[in-house]
C-alpha cells in the first residue's frame, strides 16, 4: 500500500465569483509516496504545491481525479487521524498560549487530558518552545508560528507528515532543527511529503523528488539524477592565458568573459575535460579551477526547462529573501 | 461529540478573552444602571422603565456582541488559515461548524448572565429587595438568549458565504426583518392582492421569527408569559436553529478553502 | 460501510435535518398562527400617524419608547399645568401613542385618564377623552378591574352619571381579583344617584388604597368634610324637633345636650364643637379644619 496515491488529480479554480473563467492549478497530476518515504514537492511559486497539499488534506476539492492516504480516499476523516499537517506561514489563535493551543491539536485528535499535556510540553520541548508555553500566541514571531505548526502537527504521533514549506522564516538554526527533526522521523519510519522552493533544503532531505511546473508534473525521481539529466555546463577559469591557449580550446565552443586577469570559459557540460584540460595546458595556460557548475535555484532550473537557455552558474546557493518570494 | 467539545471548548475560551465583549458588557451595565435615573424622572414607572431599559441593553448589546463574535471570529479562523489546522485533524466540517455554534452560545450565555446579575442587581437598588414577581424578567431573558443563539447560527451561515462586512450586514437586515415578521404577515392579510399576501406568507414562515422573541413589555409589568407560548417559541426557535445550522453545514461541507 | 458513504454522511444527514426542521417549523408557525387571535385591524391613516408606526420601527424596543412616551407626557402636563395655559391639546395623542406602543401601560390609562378628565386649571377638562382611553384600556387589559373602577369614578364625578357609573363599577366586581366594595360601591350609586354615604364608600376606598400620601391626606379631608355634613344635617333634625318639642328654637346646642337629646356636646371631625350658625342651623365652629365645600 502506498502512503499516499495521487491519480490524474486535477484543480480549476474559478478566477471570480461570477466569472466562467478558469484557471487550472493543477495538471492531472498522478504520482505515489512509499511508507517511509521522505518525499519533496519542488517548483517555483504558483507551481501547484500548495493547491496539491490543500487537496490532499480535503480543504478544497477536486475537479477531477482522485487520491488516497494510507489507504483511504480523499475525505475520509479516518486517513485524518494518522496524518500531520503544516499549512504554509501558520498562524494560530491570538489569545491562546502555545500549551492550549496544543492541548486543543490533542484533543481534536481524540487524546485524553493526561495524554494531551505530556504531549504537548514533549513536543514544546521538541521544536524548542518550551520557555514559551504559556505566552499568548499574539506575541509569536513568524519562526515561533512555524515551529509551533509542526509541534502541533505532530500531536498525534502521525504516519503521514505534511509539511508546506518547513523551513520559510525560519533562521539558520532553526532549519537546522527542523532538517534533523524530519531524519528524525524518517528514522522512526514515519512519511514525509513536504513541499519546498530551496533546492538545499530538498537535496539534504529527500529521498525522492517530484517537480512541478504551472500545475504540471515535470519529473519525479532522486533529485541529484534530475538536476544532471537537464542542462548543466563545465566551469573552467584561466589567468591571463596567452592567445594560443584560447585558439586551442576555440574546437569546445566555450563562452569566455574576462574580469581583470581571469578569463572565465563556459564548456558544455559533454565537454571531454581531460581533452579541455589537457590543451589549456599544453598552450601554456595557468588553470585556476576547473568546476562542473551546480544548480542551487530552482528557478533557474526551470528558466532552464521552460526557455530552453543554459542557466547562469552561481558558486553559492541562493535563496531568496523572504520579502522578494512573497 | 468529544471533538464539538474541544472546538466549543477552545471557541468559548478564545472569545472570552477577546477586549471588546468586557467593554461591550460594561457598556450595557452603565445603560442599566441609567434606568435608576430615567424611573427617577417620570411618574409611577420606576421599576417598569428599569425593567424595560435593562432588557432592552441586555437585549442590545448582546445582539452586538452575537454578530460581532459570530462573524469574526468564524472570519478569522478562514482568514488565516487556523481552520486548515482543524480540518486537518480527523474533524468533519459538520462538527466545526456545530463546535463553533455551540461555543459562540456559551459566549453568549455567559456574557447575557454577567449583564442579568447587573440588571439584578440595579433592580434590587431600587426596590431595595427582590420578591417572586422579579423572575418575569428572566423569562425575557431566556427569549433573548433564544434570540441571540438564531442570530449567532444566522451569522454562521453568512460567514460561509461571504466576508464579514456583508455578513454583517445580511445578519443585521435579516433581525430587522425578522422583527417585522408579525407586521409583515398583518400587512399581507390587510393587502388585497393575493400575491401580496402569499409573498408575506411565504416569508413570514421561512425566515426567523426575532420579533416573537422581543416581547419585553409583560416581564416589565411583571407578567409571566403562559408556559404554552414558552414552549411553542423553544421549539420554534430549536427548529429554526436546526434550518440555520444544517444549511450552514450543506454549504461548507462542499467550500473550497481558499 | 464504504468510503463514499462516509464522505458523503454528513451533507446528507444535514440535507435530511433541513428538509425535516423546516417542513416542522413551518407546520408549527401555521398552528400558532390559526390559535392566535387576529390583530384589530388599522386604517392606513392612523398607521402612519400614530404609535403603530413608531411601534413598526422600534425593533422589539416598543416597551422602552412607551416608557418615554409616558414620561413625556407626564412632564407635558406638569408643565402646562405649571404656566396655567390650559392648553392641554397634545395630552390626548402623546397618551395614545404610549398605549398604543406599550398596551398594557396601566399606569399611563389610570392616571392619564385623570389628567384628562379633571376640569381646568387642574386638568384638561376632556372627560370623553378620559374615557376613550380607559375604554381602550379595558379592550387591551380586559380583566383588569381597576380599569373599570377608574371609568365608574370618571362617569360619578366628572359626568354625574351616576346609571353609567354604577353599571362600570358592576362590570369591574365581575372581573377575577376585583375587591368585594366594588359590588356595594356599584349598588350603591344605583340606589342613591351620588348621597354622601356613597360618597363617603369611594372616599374611604380611596383612603384604604391609596399609596401616596398626598392622596391618602387629600381622602382623609374628604371624609372629615363628609361626616361633617352628615352630622350638620343630624343636627338640624334635631333642633327641629328641639322646636315641636319645647316651642321655641335652641339657643345654642348645648341645649340639646341638657335636654337629654344628645349624649355630650359634638365635635367635628377636628375637634372643634358645632355651634348654631345663622337662622338657627347647625354650623361648624370657629377655628375648625374641616372644609365643607369638599363634601358637595
Amino acid at each position: 500500500m502506498w502512503a499516499v496515491e495521487i491519480t490524474g488529480l486535477t484543480k480549476d479554480y474559478r478566477l471570480g465569483f461570477w466569472s466562467k473563467n478558469y484557471k487550472r492549478a493543477l495538471d492531472h497530476l498522478s504520482l505515489a509516496v512509499e511508507p517511509g518515504e521522505v518525499f519533496g514537492l519542488l517548483g517555483p511559486n504558483g507551481a501547484g504545491k500548495t493547491t496539491l497539499l490543500k487537496l490532499l488534506l480535503r480543504l478544497i476539492f477536486p475537479t477531477a481525479g482522485s487520491a488516497s492516504i494510507l489507504g483511504r480516499p480523499l475525505g475520509d476523516v479516518r486517513a485524518h487521524a494518522r496524518l500531520g499537517y503544516l499549512p504554509e506561514n501558520p498562524y494560530f489563535y491570538d489569545h491562546l498560549t502555545a500549551a492550549e493551543f496544543l492541548n486543543y491539536a490533542g484533543w481534536l485528535c481524540g487524546l485524553d487530558g493526561v495524554k494531551r499535556r505530556h504531549r504537548g510540553y514533549e513536543l514544546l520541548e521538541r521544536v524548542g518552545l518550551a520557555g514559551s508555553a504559556d505566552v499568548p500566541m499574539r506575541r509569536f514571531s513568524k519562526g515561533m508560528a512555524q515551529r509551533l505548526g509542526i509541534a502541533q502537527a505532530l500531536v498525534n504521533d502521525p504516519e503521514v507528515i505534511f509539511l508546506d514549506e518547513p523551513m520559510s522564516g525560519l533562521d539558520p538554526l532553526g532549519r537546522r532543527q527542523v532538517r534533523d527533526l524530519v531524519l528524525d522521523l524518517r528514522r522512526n519510519g514515519k512519511t514525509i511529503f513536504f513541499s519546498t522552493h530551496i533546492l538545499p533544503d530538498a537535496e539534504a532531505l529527500c529521498d525522492r523528488v517530484a517537480v512541478l511546473n504551472g500545475g504540471r508534473l515535470q519529473d519525479v525521481g532522486n533529485l541529484q539524477e534530475i538536476l544532471r539529466s537537464s542542462v548543466e555546463s563545465i566551469e573552467l577559469v584561466l589567468d591571463d592565458p596567452p592567445a594560443q591557449a584560447l585558439e586551442a580550446l576555440a574546437r569546445f565552443n566555450p563562452t569566455s568573459t574576462r574580469n581583470g586577469n581571469l578569463m572565465r570559459l563556459e564548456l558544455s557540460a559533454n565537454a571531454d575535460v581531460d581533452a579541455v584540460l589537457g590543451a589549456a595546458l599544453a598552450a601554456g595556460a595557468r588553470v585556476v579551477s576547473l568546476s562542473p557548475v551546480k544548480l542551487y535555484s530552482l528557478e533557474d532550473y526551470f528558466l532552464s526547462r521552460v526557455q530552453g537557455r543554459a542557466p547562469s552558474s552561481r558558486e553559492e546557493p541562493v535563496s531568496r529573501p523572504e520579502a522578494a518570494r512573497r | 461529540m468529544n471533538r464539538i467539545a474541544a472546538i466549543a471548548v477552545h471557541t468559548f475560551k478564545e472569545s472570552v478573552r477577546e477586549r471588546v465583549l468586557y467593554t461591550l458588557v460594561v457598556f450595557a451595565i452603565v445603560m442599566i444602571g441609567a434606568g435608576l435615573i430615567l424611573g427617577g424622572v417620570s411618574v409611577g414607572i420606576n421599576q417598569i422603565a428599569l425593567v424595560n431599559l435593562g432588557l432592552s441593553a441586555i437585549s442590545v448589546f448582546g445582539l452586538l456582541i452575537a454578530v460581532f463574535i459570530g462573524i469574526s471570529l468564524v472570519w478569522k479562523e478562514m482568514e488565516r488559515r487556523t481552520l486548515y489546522n482543524v480540518l486537518s485533524k480527523p474533524v468533519a466540517r459538520a462538527e466545526f461548524i456545530l463546535g463553533k455554534f455551540f461555543g459562540l452560545v456559551l459566549t453568549l450565555v455567559v456574557n447575557t448572565a454577567v449583564m442579568t446579575a447587573g440588571f439584578y442587581l440595579v433592580l434590587w437598588y431600587e426596590k431595595g429587595r427582590l420578591t417572586a414577581a422579579d423572575v418575569a424578567p428572566l423569562q425575557a431573558i431566556y427569549f433573548i438568549l433564544l434570540q441571540l443563539a438564531l442570530v449567532v447560527g444566522v451569522a454562521l451561515l453568512f460567514s460561509t458565504i461571504s466576508g464579514p462586512a456583508l455578513s454583517a450586514l445580511f445578519t443585521i437586515s435579516l433581525y430587522v426583518i425578522g422583527s417585522l415578521l408579525g407586521d409583515l404577515r398583518a400587512f399581507g392579510e390587510q393587502s388585497g392582492s393575493a400575491a401580496l399576501r402569499g409573498a408575506s406568507y411565504v416569508l413570514s414562515v421561512l425566515l426567523p421569527d426575532f420579533g416573537a422573541l422581543a416581547d419585553i413589555a409583560p416581564a416589565a409589568h411583571g407578567e409571566l408569559l403562559p408556559a404554552s407560548r414558552v414552549l411553542a417559541q423553544s421549539l420554534d426557535a430549536m427548529l429554526y436553529g436546526i434550518v440555520l445550522l444544517s444549511a450552514t453545514v450543506l454549504i461548507f461541507e462542499r467550500r473550497d478553502l481558499r | 460501510m464504504s468510503a463514499e458513504m462516509i464522505q458523503a454522511k454528513p451533507r446528507r444527514i444535514a440535507a435530511v435535518a433541513f428538509v425535516a426542521a423546516l417542513a416542522a417549523s413551518i407546520a408549527l408557525r401555521t398552528s400558532l398562527d390559526r390559535k392566535a387571535t387576529k390583530q384589530p385591524a388599522f386604517s392606513p391613516v392612523e398607521y402612519v400617524t400614530s404609535g403603530k408606526t413608531l411601534r413598526q420601527l422600534s425593533f422589539g424596543y416598543q416597551g422602552l419608547l412607551a416608557d418615554f412616551y409616558w414620561t413625556r407626557a407626564v412632564q407635558y402636563f406638569g408643565r402646562q399645568k405649571l404656566t396655567g395655559t390650559g392648553d392641554f391639546q397634545e395630552l390626548g395623542p402623546l397618551l395614545r401613542i404610549t398605549t398604543e406602543l406599550d398596551p398594557h401601560l396601566l399606569i399611563a390609562y389610570r392616571f392619564g385618564a385623570i389628567f384628562l378628565a379633571e376640569e381646568p386649571p387642574s386638568g384638561a377638562g376632556q372627560p370623553d377623552a378620559a374615557l376613550a382611553l380607559i375604554r381602550r384600556g379595558i379592550a387591551a387589559n380586559p380583566s383588569y378591574w381597576r380599569l373599570w373602577q377608574d371609568l365608574g369614578f370618571i362617569y360619578y364625578w366628572n359626568l354625574k352619571d351616576y346609571a353609567r357609573a354604577a353599571s362600570a363599577f358592576e362590570a369591574g366586581s365581575r372581573q377575577p381579583g376585583a375587591d368585594v366594595w366594588m359590588k356595594t360601591l356599584a349598588a350603591s350609586v344605583a340606589a342613591q344617584g351620588g348621597e354622601l354615604e356613597t360618597s363617603r364608600q369611594l372616599w374611604s376606598e380611596v383612603f384604604s388604597q391609596a399609596s401616596n400620601e398626598s392622596i391618602r391626606r387629600s381622602a382623609q379631608e374628604h371624609l372629615a368634610a363628609i361626616k361633617a355634613a352628615e352630622d350638620i344635617g343630624h343636627l338640624d333634625q334635631l333642633l327641629s324637633e328641639f322646636v315641636r318639642r319645647e316651642g321655641r328654637p335652641a339657643s345654642s346646642v348645648g341645649d340639646l345636650v341638657r335636654e337629654g337629646m344628645l349624649p355630650g356636646w359634638p365635635v367635628d371631625p377636628s375637634g372643634v364643637r358645632y355651634e348654631l350658625g345663622s337662622g338657627g342651623k347647625a354650623a361648624l365652629g370657629a377655628g375648625s379644619k374641616v372644609d365643607l365645600h369638599l363634601a358637595r
